[in-house]
């Protein structure tokens, strides 16, 4: 039973920060560039733009799905296993979602270095 | 950093709190007034307000693979600081951390865009960067 929470866990952490790191991202691009922004019209600026984007709270909201989702995993299965598996998925799945739905260009340099990345992080929790 | 050590307190707090029951879950809410859960989330707010300021100007899938070398610092955090035992499995997970954010940040931080497909950014362009 454990072993079932905890890997339902992991999916639904993966899904949900997958969608949530997209709908941030969208949103964050279309705010601009936070350094510029913050410089030319002050941080109240910056935080106002981003809160008035729908997908800024789609996003967080996804995150928060992700969050609890962690605290749940977290509460049946070890960390070790917990925070690598699930940033390991995470990595590979953003690096398809982005090419999907941002339109990002995801050449082989960026998805290898997104297996790369996930494996160490894997190998990181043995 | 930010978001290794968050981790690491809710993991702390969680422990405190024991197996949470799918009959119980209201037991997830008021996880937050643990005091290493409080923690914990301070951490990871700090940790946010850095990543989403990353994503305004770098895609997801640069900014994604570059956030991980936090867990290359925990564990010469780890291994210097606590005298941890880095095991060859960990060593060879540092190695292809670094090599694949190297393999990333070696390539353009920003897809290029035509000019119609760019985001609504009304006074600062992200393509405007260097």
């Amino acid at each position: 039973m454990n072993g079932v929470c905890t890997w339902a866990a992991i999916g639904l952490i993966v899904a949900a920060s997958t969608a949530g790191d997209i709908l941030l991202s969208y949103a964050m691009k279309k705010v601009g560039d936070v350094g510029e922004l913050w410089k030319r019209q002050g941080l109240l600026k910056v935080i106002t733009r981003a809160l008035t984007m729908p997908a800024f709270f789609l996003g967080l909201l996804a995150m928060a799905l992700a969050f609890y989702s962690l605290l749940f995993a977290l509460s049946w299965g070890d960390l070790s296993l917990v925070v690598p598996a699930s940033a390991s998925l995470t990595f590979v799945a953003n690096a398809f979602a982005a090419r999907i739905f941002l339109h990002e260009r995801v050449g082989k340099r960026r998805l290898l270095a997104a297996l790369l990345v996930a494996g160490g992080v894997a190998l990181m929790a043995i | 950093m930010f978001s290794s050590a968050g981790d690491s307190l809710l993991a702390r707090g969680m422990k405190d709190l024991g197996n949470v029951s799918l009959h119980n879950l209201s037991s997830l809410i008021l996880a937050v007034i643990n005091p290493w859960v409080a923690s914990g989330i301070l951490l990871l707010i700090t940790f946010f307000a850095c990543y989403m300021s990353a994503l305004s100007w770098a895609d997801l899938t640069y900014v994604l693979p570059a956030t991980s070398l936090g867990y290359v610092l925990v564990a010469l955090v780890a291994r210097f600081a606590f005298q941890e035992t880095i095991t060859p499995a960990r060593s060879l997970g540092i190695a292809l951390i670094t090599i694949g954010v190297g393999f990333v940040a070696a390539g353009p931080s920003l897809t290029q865009r035509k000019h119609a497909e760019l985001p609504a950014a009304e006074t600062v362009s992200p393509e405007a960067r260097p």
